[in-house]
């Protein structure tokens, strides 16, 4: 796996398990990758994929077993959008804002751009 | 795993290579040796592998005097060199004559090892092999000997560009609570998903040495405006991106520590970073 720059491993390797539960790949209320297979097969220290899953727990999107493994919660993709929503408010956003002020850009400027996006991709 | 006290070592009488270094490392790590050229990364190693004996000092390893060469200690360590030793053995004679130095060693896994690694025949003689093939051989056996110390210098030097990620998915499926690698390298890019603890030598000493987690707490690594000034700055790069800074980590912010920034910074503000990480207040 690449990763960015300009945030910590192991919270790009949350939004990769994120993505999978998002696309499907890995269900509601299903075992996941152990610890040691997921960082072999990102090629990462175990170490920072239990990390990884630490913060997961925390936010509530997977649970651990004991002896069995990791699972991933009941209603986890909603607690992901809604998490990944607040990311994007509190992160991606403000940069937008400023790139559009260094630019002298408003808000109604993007009304053209979206509907145009919609119609592309409906 | 490893205690150091006050070691001290020099090759000849007129220069001393090491002085009054102090270092602990625990198991179930990857620990990342890093310092410039003729810094005495390997011998450090060499130390703590019982191959040269210190001056002055103590070593302790697993609980014994490496310079004891103790066999107990042995079979529990497995030094990789950078430069390979010649060997005339076929790699299955190899295996023969030396795993049985190591009671854990387990032949289906280095077998495993070499496949990854696209080595097809155990036949083939060990100085008949290209010398980033022949590394291929020692990194498989190494991994396979099991031993609860892993010594590796400069592993990923002479790899291919696919031989480097076959390298990182197997020592990150060889690590576990039990075993301690210490890998020294100047290729920090290939290792850096795979390191969890730092160590820097410089000027005779270890200057640094802390666990990943703990980095990232204390410092920022961030681009910034050219323009921005802070006194929380303790190191800066220009790129392209902006100024690419170390900084007092005071907001609490997650930032992804960038090795070869870290080491810069180390070097060139080494007492500053000493107080930060000294300061054990949270």
């Amino acid at each position: 796996m690449e990763f960015k720059d300009n945030q910590a491993i192991y919270l790009q390797i949350g939004d990769y398990v994120c993505e999978q539960i998002l696309l499907g790949r890995w269900n509601e209320g299903e075992r996941i990758l152990s610890v040691r297979e997921l960082g072999v097969a990102l090629e990462v220290n175990p170490n920072t994929v239990l990390r990884t899953f630490d913060f997961l727990q925390s936010i509530e999107i997977i649970f651990n077993k004991r002896g069995v493994g990791y699972f991933v919660v009941e209603q986890a993709k909603s607690k992901i959008i809604e998490y990944r929503r607040k990311q994007f408010l509190e992160n991606e956003l403000p940069v937008i804002f400023r790139s559009m002020e260094i630019l002298g850009m408003k808000i109604e400027d993007l009304n053209q751009q979206y509907k145009i996006y919609l119609k592309s991709n409906p | 795993m490893i205690k150091i006290k006050n070691l001290e070592f020099s090759y000849n009488r007129k220069t001393r290579l090491l002085s009054d270094l102090n270092l602990q490392l625990e198991a179930g790590h990857i620990h990342g040796l890093l310092g410039k050229n003729g810094e005495g990364k390997s011998t450090l190693l060499k130390l703590i592998s019982g191959l040269v004996f210190p001056t002055q000092g103590e070593i302790c390893v697993m609980g014994f005097e490496p310079r004891k060469r103790h066999p107990e200690m042995l079979q529990e360590i497995f030094f990789l060199p950078e430069e390979l030793p010649q060997i005339l053995l076929s790699i299955e004679n190899y295996e023969k004559v030396y795993a049985p130095f190591y009671p854990k060693f387990n032949s289906e896994q280095f077998d495993n090892y070499l496949k990854e690694f696209e080595i097809d025949s155990k036949k083939s003689a060990l100085n008949k092999l290209s010398q980033g093939q022949k590394k291929k051989v020692f990194i498989a056996f190494g991994l396979a000997t099991n031993t609860k110390l892993l010594l590796m210098d400069e592993p990923s030097n002479g790899l291919d560009i696919p031989s480097k990620g076959q390298f990182r998915r197997m020592v990150a499926s060889a690590i576990d609570d039990e075993r301690c690698l210490v890998i020294s390298t100047h290729q920090v890019r290939d290792l850096d998903s795979l390191i969890d603890g730092i160590i820097i030598m410089e000027g005779h000493e270890i200057v640094f040495n802390e666990p990943i987690e703990n980095i990232t707490k204390k410092l920022l690594f961030k681009v910034v405006d050219r323009n921005e000034s802070n006194d929380t700055e303790i190191y800066s790069e220009d790129s392209l991106r902006g100024r690419y800074q170390v900084s007092e980590n005071i907001t609490g912010e997650e930032s992804k520590l960038d090795i070869e920034l870290l080491f810069n910074a180390v070097i060139a503000n080494k007492n500053r970073v000493k107080n930060l990480f000294s300061t054990k207040n949270n």
